[in-house]
């Protein structure tokens, strides 16, 4: 390969995308070609950064300089400055939040110092579309010593070894569901990669397929070795059009490289990968669910057993991880379960990667050892709430999770450790709330999702979310009433108890979580009409504040009912029965003057 | 309706990968969908013939899965994320704006046939919300002056951003 004094790896993730990186990276090629570079500098898209907050991003190696929220415009001075004459451009870097001075190394920065790459290791720094470059670093190293060095068994051992639990939940131990698989005795067996991704707030999955999709492929063959299958299918979610991409050409690639398909390097061994795209539902991530979808029926979960790894796709022993699962495979065999084993805690070992979204500083997705604090993720990586609002909680885990109150923010992250919390892991999605969320409206929120998204199949499933909105919206609009709360409790333990799947026997998690941690809130909801958040508009009154209003007929125009008049220069005049609190006025006031504030009910 | 030359070329293909007919309903389904813009009775009459299965099961997987249309819709499809994330961030307002500008509430379909809006659960970009998905594009970070520039270039035929090559459609 050619050898360049400096790259500069432009992430082309979904989200610097859609701030036009593929722009930043056209204008980043010409400039670079008419200054005369182009045989010092090259230019590299690589797949997601993690830092989306600040992009389109980019990072120059090797001095390891990270440029952020970079526009056309500035491209020229950029390389003119920085590679030309060497003088990186400070105009362009990270300042953190609240503080002055730039940080110019990536890592450096406190977004990238606590994490730990283990599945994201080649994020920003290969090029996901080419196998070279996944090769360069160590790619396919694993395969070949899986498939010349090591028996099935070994690898089931060393897989064992590393205490890897699957990513997709539940946290089974992958060593010993691949032993299931392994056991059946059957010629044909199949491999599924689960990647319908649903979880609200979750995105990790994606971004693998996108970032580093070589890295479930060889994880897969890997598998299908050890257990013994053919062939193996991907299972990915309809709306994740570039992560299709990806895969697809990843898979033509590995073939063309004698990485998949027949005689794989030259071991006798073969093994054959089909992309599905999902349909667009949530349960069929469910792996009983999701392999009725691949047989091309609706996504209708099954009574288990009997179990995949027994009976699964037509019929046949099957076994399913989800990708994140897939993509720790070729590290383990490579660098050995007993250094997987040495990362992490006593039963959850490893890195976990969350995506960290909502109300905080730096959204996006990060990597750290199983039993970091909730705190060092949320303040340190995530530089804290945004706009300096008062932290309220943390969702795990989805819409099976649960809220994690400001009280536990100090609990190591596992999947023991949040199972305690009446959270859940879950595939990963961390959902910062502020002071202006209602925890009430966030439950009301996940009952509606599963609601959409329940299958329809069982009763207590079905019928008990229904009961669940019903209550929940009551509360929400002021007609709470105190037996309510021992509704929600009666309801969700009914369905605790008799739902088919694990969606409908999780589905009341999120309201739990809120009725335990939270449970004033429900508490002034119902007896007090009252809801801090300001979210619940039924509970909500706008109000002028005459002192302090100055007539300026901001407002007067904002609002789309004419409920405010008022001469100017006047205090303004709020007609409460033609207010639809759209909350306009309050957006366009600049005087403080007008306060969403709480109704008190006699 | 009939299959393509090159569709037909497609299933042959795709019946190599799969033990059994009924396997192909989805990726079927998805080809007509791709190509027409939604899974018509004639679709599901077309599909059942092909794979020689009980017309309910295509019937059914057309209207359990949200991502097949019974109904023609608009050029663009706007699927706006209103799940945990994005409604935090503000997705509500993004809605109201698109049905204040163009003029039609969630499930319509614009009068000129440009314009369909819809709300999506969850599309795994809750790091960048609130945002839509068109197509095959996402659209992120909204705000309203961004959406009036979306939707001012959609109407005029072309992407409001530079987006990279097409994506590969479905193998
Ligand atoms: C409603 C529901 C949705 C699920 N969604 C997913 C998903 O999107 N991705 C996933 O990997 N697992 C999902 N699971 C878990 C799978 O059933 C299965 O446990 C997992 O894919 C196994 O892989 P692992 O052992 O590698 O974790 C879901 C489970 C339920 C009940
Ligand atoms: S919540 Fe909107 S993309 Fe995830």
């Amino acid at each position: 390969m050619k050898q360049y004094r400096t790259h500069c790896l432009v992430c082309t993730g979904t989200g610097c995308v859609s701030n036009h990186a593929f722009d930043i990276k056209t204008a980043l090629e010409s400039e670079i070609i008419k200054q005369g570079l182009k045989d010092e500098v090259t230019v590299i898209a690589t797949g997601c950064n993690g830092f989306c907050e600040r992009g389109p991003v980019m990072v120059v190696q090797p001095e390891n300089i990270f440029y952020q929220e970079l526009k056309e415009k500035d491209i020229p001075f950029l390389v003119e400055e920085h590679f030309l004459k060497g003088r990186p451009v400070e105009k362009m870097m990270y300042v953190p939040p609240k503080e002055e001075a730039v940080i110019p190394k990536m890592s450096d920065i406190e977004f990238f110092k606590h994490q730990l790459l283990v599945v994201l290791r080649n994020r920003g720094r290969i090029d996901p579309e080419k196998i070279d470059e996944y090769i360069g670093y160590d790619g396919y190293r694993a395969l070949g010593k899986a498939l010349t060095e090591m028996k099935p068994e070994q690898i089931i051992e060393e897989v064992k070894t590393a205490g890897l639990r699957g990513r997709g939940g539940a946290g089974f131990p992958t060593g010993i569901k691949w032993g299931f698989c392994e056991q059946a005795e059957e010629d044909t067996k199949y491999l599924i990669c689960n990647a319908d991704e649903g979880d609200p707030g979750a995105f990790m999955d994606r971004s693998i397929l996108e970032a580093d999709p070589h890295a479930v492929l060889e994880g897969m063959v890997i598998g299908a070795k050890a257990i013994g299958a053919q062939e193996g299918f991907i299972y990915v979610r309809d709306e994740y059009p570039l992560a299709l991409r990806r895969i697809n050409i990843a898979i033509e690639q590995a073939t063309e490289y004698g990485l998949l398909g027949e005689n794989i390097l030259g071991s006798g061994f073969n093994f054959k990968l089909n992309v599905v795209r999902g349909g667009g539902a949530f349960v069929c991530g469910e792996e009983t669910a999701l392999i009725a979808s691949i047989e091309g029926e609706v996504g209708r979960p099954k009574p288990r057993p009997p179990y995949p790894a027994q009976k699964g796709l037509w019929g046949k022993p099957t076994n399913n991880n989800n990708v994140e699962t897939w993509a720790n495979v070729p590290q383990i065999i490579l660098r050995g379960g007993g250094w997987f084993a040495s990362l992490g805690t006593k039963e959850s070992k490893g890195t976990k990667v969350f995506s960290l979204v909502g109300k905080v500083n730096n959204t996006g997705l990060v990597e750290v050892p199983m039993g970091t604090t909730l705190r060092t993720i949320v303040f340190d990586i995530g530089g804290g709430v945004l706009k300096g609002k008062k932290f309220k909680a943390v969702q795990s885990g989805g819409p099976s999770g649960g809220c994690v109150p400001e009280s536990l923010i100090d609990l190591p992250v596992d999947f023991e450790k949040l199972t305690e919390a009446g959270a859940i892991m879950g595939s990963g999605g961390l959902i910062v709330m502020d002071e202006d969320t209602c925890m009430v409206d966030v439950a009301k929120y996940f009952v509606e999702f599963l609601e959409e998204e329940s299958c329809g199949k069982c009763n207590p499933c079905r019928e008990g979310l229904k009961r669940l909105k019903e209550v929940l919206t009551l509360i929400t609009q002021g007609k709470g009433e105190a037996k309510h709360l021992e509704m929600l409790d009666d309801i969700a333990l009914l369905m605790k108890e008799a739902s088919l799947c694990a969606l409908g026997a999780t589905a009341p998690n999120p309201v739990l979580t809120t009725l335990k941690y939270f449970r004033e809130e429900y508490e002034e909801h119902i007896f007090q009409r009252r809801c801090r958040a300001k979210v619940c508009k039924d509970l909500i009154m706008y109000r002028i504040i005459a002192e302090k209003c100055t007539g300026c007929q901001r407002c007067v125009k904002a609002c789309p009912t004419e409920a405010i008049t008022g001469p100017r220069s006047q205090p303004h005049n709020l007609e409460e029965s033609k207010c639809i609190k759209c909350g306009a006025c309050y957006e366009v006031c600049k005087f403080d003057a007008i306060a969403g504030d709480a109704i008190y009910i006699e | 309706m009939e299959f393509t030359k090159e569709e037909k070329q497609k299933v042959a293909h795709l019946r190599t990968r799969y033990p059994d007919a009924r396997s192909l309903t989805l990726p079927l389904m998805w080809m007509i969908q791709k190509r027409e813009g939604y899974v018509s009775n004639e679709a599901v009459d077309l599909i059942t013939e092909e794979l020689d299965i009980p017309k309910i099961w295509v019937d059914e997987v057309r209207s359990w899965y949200t991502m097949f249309s019974e109904e023609q819709e608009g050029k663009y499809v706007l699927e706006v994320c209103s799940n945990i994330t994005c409604a935090i961030m503000g997705s509500q307002d993004i809605i109201d704006h698109i049905c204040k500008t163009l003029k039609l509430k969630v499930g319509e379909t614009t009068a000129d046939g440009m314009f369909t809006l819809k709300t999506a659960e969850c599309l795994g970009s809750c790091g960048t919300a609130p945002m839509m998905q068109v197509g095959d594009d996402y659209y992120e970070m909204l705000d309203e002056e961004k959406v009036n520039h979306i939707l001012g270039d959609l109407g005029k035929g072309k992407k409001y951003e530079q987006q990279p090559q097409e994506w590969v459609e479905y193998k």
